[in-house]
């Protein structure tokens, strides 16, 4: 009588584990480098291949809505102006622009002998296209609203356009970043969305549109004719892998030379010798932030020093170090740290479990076995945070932590996001939220904490109401004068502090990573990717022929 | 000719002389003990997050390591048994509670409403099983109560067909002629008559279902739509662990395992019931 | 024959009809309209254009008005513009993804016809033996291994540690420059584990069946007569049972399509290859309502093609249904 074992399951299993834990390193890397032989000279040529999670929809950014779209455009497209490394505003397509003393006429003196990718010359004409499109209603564009501050645009010669607005507007000068369109290519498409073009762009900018293979890759080559000189990297490939473990498989084995590296791979996958040979890391402040938000108008949270008590009671240093590994930065407010407009020393909520406990007493709440009551209602609430993001996961689990030793109950629940919009944040059915914030050069935020803006479907979905900060908004959006704008906002953090309408919990630091042999890049206030046409790898170090 | 208690001697007989089936057996029943008594396999709690042990390898403190925040990774699965186990059952005892349903009202009164009905079974059998639980857990909120709904109303098909066929075959039957001249109710019928021969089918599809049912939603956590964390599910610990695979192997590896495992004993039991059950294959 | 495969073909249409009825309600139960996701808690946008982008996707029509436009529409396999901006037509959209995965079904089909038939018969002949047993085990392996977990160990073993298989996409960057056969080779290697992952999750169907069928075949008299005629134990097996119980098993490849499909949601994810499966799920998390649509349509049309062959297949082989 045979006996088969009941182990022979655990066989396959075995041989599994021993295959993971046994081996050391993976594969060898590139070849190594030796920096002090290789001559660090700018040459042309080679590739670099991106590695994006999501697909682009569309190459026309007016019709198109997500990061990765926006960012292949880039590389086509130019608009008026841009940031530079420390996020503030120069010049790209414009030469140079002058504000009128009244803050209302903006007049941009566009760059001479630029061309579109096609040859035809680039003119006003086709700023004022970009203009009269951006307001038409046949354009599906979610951005038509800060070029409906136009009262008066006018292009009064080929390198001149001006325009007017009715009141002097400072985040005007930063929507004219929008990509320019060319009018020869467009005209006889009222939809632009629907154009050729937004498959194929043709644009002024340092990189040629190759080809787009959907769902899969995009191809460009440099620009020889770009008016800021051709681009070293010969060419760019952004490959779709939708599974960040994947990527990295694919960055290690050669697949891909650049992508955004999370936490835990920046902190424990990178930090062999083998792959400090083959890799420049890097780390920088990204520009957005986390908070929880309370329902303003919710009967615990009406009343602020519940919400400070919350703000003591969670400990933001073990969200950095469990979320992030370490790698970010506490948020006091809705601006970054290090950008002009952040205020450095507005009220600081440490973690302070104690001192929660003491707000709470004095707003009338009393402990019993562990929980706290009042009125005969424990301290329970429900956070909401949408489904899919382990870093908003991960923060609703720590903070769910924090308030049970203060004795809140603090439930959780992640909700599939249009969902979440629709049925939660729109109609206002929450009583608190875990989301974030991504923030743009332009510090003006009229439109999260205005008190105008709360109707439904608008930012400011946790009801802030404060007369001072709306006072405060408004002058900062109608001065161009930067002291004047600071001091606004300066202010306006102040009384975010103090008020905590969310408690501002952390800012998560970018984790590019890039292939060695690619030289040339600066880490500054805007991250790396502002001076990408000036990247370049010296000759011996090239791994693509790419033929011109 | 057999009374049923030989019958039902042959088939125990059978069952337990393939040594696969009761390997399979015993391993849910270990599954049943980690469940239920999660307290004897683990005395951590699995939801304390401690941020200065994450993902740390397995040691004495943790046999089987830390997760992403700290949380001890063996009392996770163990808890997590409990939602497979739930999720399983639940999935599946709707499913076969509507099969039940449809089969014997489509075999019993037959012609049109057997026509619709199956009809209607055919449609849901077009559509690929996996884009469909997709589509719908998609759109409304991932949540257990959900996701056991959902797969249950999408598995019910069989059991709908085995029922049916087998309310037809023991319809037309002459005993249950004479139990109707006797006045038996309709519901006696389907009670003293036409359940106990479904029995067996029925066993092995619901034992197969668990295991299907605990594969989807391991499968659903995976993408980011199934149990949503911190409550701890093999699928999701999976889902992190995806992440952190290369260099802490073990977040991969034991969910992993147990729900191999846990498969395959209703796999193997499931397969072993309908062997033993199965009147053709005589002698063996 | 002709009779029967005919009224086949007429059952479908109620069929077809079914499920996009199923499939449009079910999709327009979902909370939150298709535009959220450009516009919800986007500062730059408001609501005016928010309301003409509902204009522009035709959402302001009741619900049976939006139904039958979608049937008509459909009916001459238009399954109208995708709600993403990319606003291409879904059914070019799903055009391009169909031909990468029905590749790789198909060969997993393959595989799975090639070890499974073996295994299946060779269990059978050999029942209660060690590779009875073993071959059980192995083929519930893969019956009970989730889909995902596999699949990552498999990328980690052959892609990182081993190096021998790339690990996503279905062509390296530089497939252009290759040769005719340098292009085979590459595709080959790219496809080699997701249809190896298929397969393995897919074998135990065939195999348990081929078996089980195999079994039945032997103990009937004409095998038993065989024997008895003194032919020798090869070809018995070989050629008079495995015939007559090869034939059901193979309209069951037929059947195996909508696991097929479904499964290949997560291996196309994970190994980024862009096909059907990974198009469904962005079309799910986008909630673009025709392009789920007629990836369901599409689905179920592809399983009700596989179902009619499984049951030609099957008439075919069963002399009975034949003549009638």
């Amino acid at each position: 009588m045979r006996r088969t074992p009941r182990r022979i399951v655990a066989l396959p299993a075995l041989i599994l584990l021993a295959v993971l834990t046994g081996c050391g390193s993976g594969k060898k890397e590139a070849q190594p480098e030796n920096a002090a032989a290789v001559p660090d000279v700018p040459a042309y040529g080679d590739m670099i291949v991106e590695g994006s999670i999501g697909g682009i929809s569309g190459f026309l950014s007016a019709v198109t809505s997500d990061a990765s779209s926006h960012e292949a455009a880039g590389y086509v497209f130019n608009g008026l102006v841009r940031y530079d490394k420390d996020l503030t505003l120069e010049g790209e397509l414009a030469k140079s622009w002058e504000v009128s003393p009244d803050g209302r006429r903006i007049t941009f003196h566009l760059r001479k002998g630029v061309k579109w990718q096609d040859g035809a010359p680039f003119t006003s004409e086709d700023v004022m296209f970009t203009y009269r499109r951006m307001i038409d209603p046949r354009t599906p564009t979610a951005y038509a609203e800060d070029f409906k501050q136009v009262r008066r645009a006018s292009a009064p010669d080929p390198y001149t356009f001006v325009v007017e607005y009715a009141r002097s507007f400072a985040p005007a000068l930063a929507s004219w970043g929008m990509h320019v369109l060319p009018k020869h290519l467009l005209e006889k498409h009222p939809d632009i969305s629907k154009s050729p073009l937004n498959k194929k762009p043709v644009g002024t900018g340092p990189y040629r549109f190759v080809e787009w293979k959907t769902g899969e890759k995009v191809v460009y080559d440099a620009n020889p004719d770009y008016f800021e000189g051709k681009p070293y990297i010969a060419r760019v490939i952004t490959r779709v892998i939708p599974d960040q473990a994947t990527m990295f498989l694919e960055l290690k084995s050669g697949g891909v030379d650049i992508m955004t590296l999370t936490p835990p791979q920046y902190t424990r996958q990178t930090d062999t010798p083998d792959f400090r040979t083959s890799f420049n890391k890097y780390k920088y402040l990204a520009s957005a932030y986390t908070y929880l938000g309370f329902r303003l108008s919710h009967p615990f949270f009406k009343d602020r020093r519940v919400r400070q008590a919350i703000a003591f009671a969670a400990d933001k240093k073990a969200l950095i170090d469990g979320v992030l590994l370490g790698l970010g930065q506490e948020a006091t407010g809705p601006y970054k740290p290090g950008t002009w407009a952040y205020n450095p020393n507005v009220r600081k909520y440490t973690h302070d479990p104690a001192r929660a406990k003491a707000l709470l007493a004095e707003a009338g709440w009393k402990e019993k076995d562990g929980t706290l009551v009042k009125d005969g209602r424990p301290f329970e609430f429900t956070v909401l945070t949408n489904a899919g993001n382990e870093a908003r996961a991960k923060t609703a689990a720590i903070l769910q932590q924090n308030l049970a030793e203060i004795g809140i109950t603090m439930k959780i629940r992640t909700v599939e996001w249009a969902a979440f919009i629709n049925q939660f944040i729109d109609k206002r059915d929450f009583d608190a939220v875990i989301l974030g914030w991504s923030l743009t050069p332009d510090p003006d935020q009229y439109d999260i904490w205005h008190s105008s803006k709360t109707g439904p479907k608008e930012l400011n979905f946790v009801g802030f109401a404060n007369p001072e900060v709306d006072k405060l908004l408004e002058e900062g959006r109608s001065t161009f004068d930067i002291e004047k704008r600071k001091k606004a906002y300066f202010r306006i953090q102040e009384i975010l502090a103090e008020e905590q309408p969310y408690v501002f919990l952390f800012v998560p630091d970018a984790l590019p990573v890039v292939q060695k042999r690619f030289h040339g890049i600066h880490p500054a206030s805007a991250g790396i990717s502002y001076n990408f046409p000036r990247w370049y790898v010296p000759k011996a170090l090239q791994k693509y022929r790419i033929q011109p | 000719m057999r009374g049923s208690a030989g019958i039902r001697r042959d088939f125990a007989r059978r069952l337990l002389r393939n040594r696969l089936t009761v390997a399979g057996g015993l391993v849910i029943v270990l599954f049943f003990l980690v469940a239920a008594f999660p307290a004897l396999f683990t005395s951590q709690n699995p939801d304390r997050i401690d941020v200065a042990t994450i993902l740390q390898p397995p040691s004495a403190a943790h046999p089987l390591g830390t997760d992403d925040l700290g949380r001890d990774v063996l009392s996770r699965v163990v808890y997590g048994a409990r939602v497979s186990m739930k999720v399983g059952f639940v999935a599946v005892g709707i499913a076969t509670s509507v099969g039940l349903v449809i089969g014997l009202l489509s075999g019993f009164y037959g012609r049109r409403v057997d026509a619709v009905l199956m009809r209607f079974v055919d449609i849901m059998l077009c559509f690929p099983t996996f884009f469909l639980i997709l589509s719908v857990i998609a759109f409304l909120s991932p949540s257990i109560v959900n996701i056991m709904v959902v797969i249950g109303l999408t598995g019910w098909m069989g059991v709908a067909r085995l029922v049916r066929a087998e309310t037809l075959s023991i319809k037309e039957r002459d005993f249950v002629a004479a139990a109707r001249a006797q006045g038996a109710g309709t519901l006696r019928i389907v009670f003293r008559h036409i359940l106990p021969n479904a029995l067996a089918p029925i066993l092995v599809a619901a034992t197969l279902g668990v295991a299907g049912a605990i594969l989807t939603e391991s499968a659903l956590s995976f993408l980011g739509i199934g149990v949503q964390p911190p409550t701890p599910s093999w699928g999701n610990i999976l889902t992190v662990g995806k992440n952190y695979i290369e260099f802490a192997w073990w977040l991969s590896l034991f969910p992993g395992l147990a729900i191999l495992i846990t498969v395959l004993g209703y796999n193997l039991l499931g397969e072993g019931i309908r062997d033993a059950a199965d009147p053709r294959l005589k002698g063996r | 024959m002709l009779r029967f495969v005919a009224r086949r073909l007429i059952l479908t249409i109620p069929l077809l009809v079914g499920i996009s009825l199923i499939s449009f309600l079910m999709i327009h139960m979902a909370p939150g309209g298709p535009i959220s996701l450009t516009t919800d808690l986007n500062p730059r946008a408001t609501a005016e254009a928010r309301t003409r982008l509902e204009k522009y996707y035709g959402l302001d029509k009741p619900l049976h008005v939006q139904y039958g436009r979608w049937l008509a529409r459909m009916a001459t396999l238009d399954f109208g513009e995708s709600f993403s901006p990319d606003g291409r037509p879904v059914a070019e959209k799903i055009r391009e993804r169909i031909p990468i995965t029905l590749t790789i079904n198909i060969l997993s089909m393959g595989l799975i016809f090639m070890v499974a038939i073996p295994i299946g018969i060779y269990s059978a002949v050999r029942q209660g033996s060690l590779f009875d047993r073993v071959s059980t085990v192995f083929v519930f392996t893969g019956f009970s291994i989730p889909t995902f977990w596999l699949a990552l160990l498999l990328m980690i073993l052959f892609g990182v540690k081993l190096g021998w298989l790339p690990i996503s996409g279905i062509g390296s960057l530089e497939y252009h420059s290759l040769t005719v056969m340098g292009k085979i080779a590459d595709r080959a290697r790219h496809l080699l584990l997701p249809v190896l992952l298929a397969g393995f999750t897919g074998l135990a169907g065939m195999s348990r069946y081929m078996r089980s069928n195999m079994l039945e075949v032997i103990r009937q008299d004409y095998i038993a007569s065989a024997r008895a005629k003194g032919l020798p134990e090869r070809r018995v097996i070989y050629l008079h049972a495995m015939r007559n119980a090869i034939l059901p098993v193979i309209t069951i490849l037929g059947l195996s399509v909508p696991d097929l499909l479904g499964g290949s949601v997560i291996f196309e994810t994970i190994f980024a290859i862009p096909g059907m499966g990974q198009l469904f799920y962005q079309g799910v998390m986008a909630r673009d309502y025709p392009l789920i649509m007629g990836i369901l349509t599409i689905g179920a049309f592809l399983t009700l093609l596989g179902n009619l062959l499984a049951d030609v297949g099957y008439a075919l082989a069963d002399p009975r249904i034949r003549q009638g």
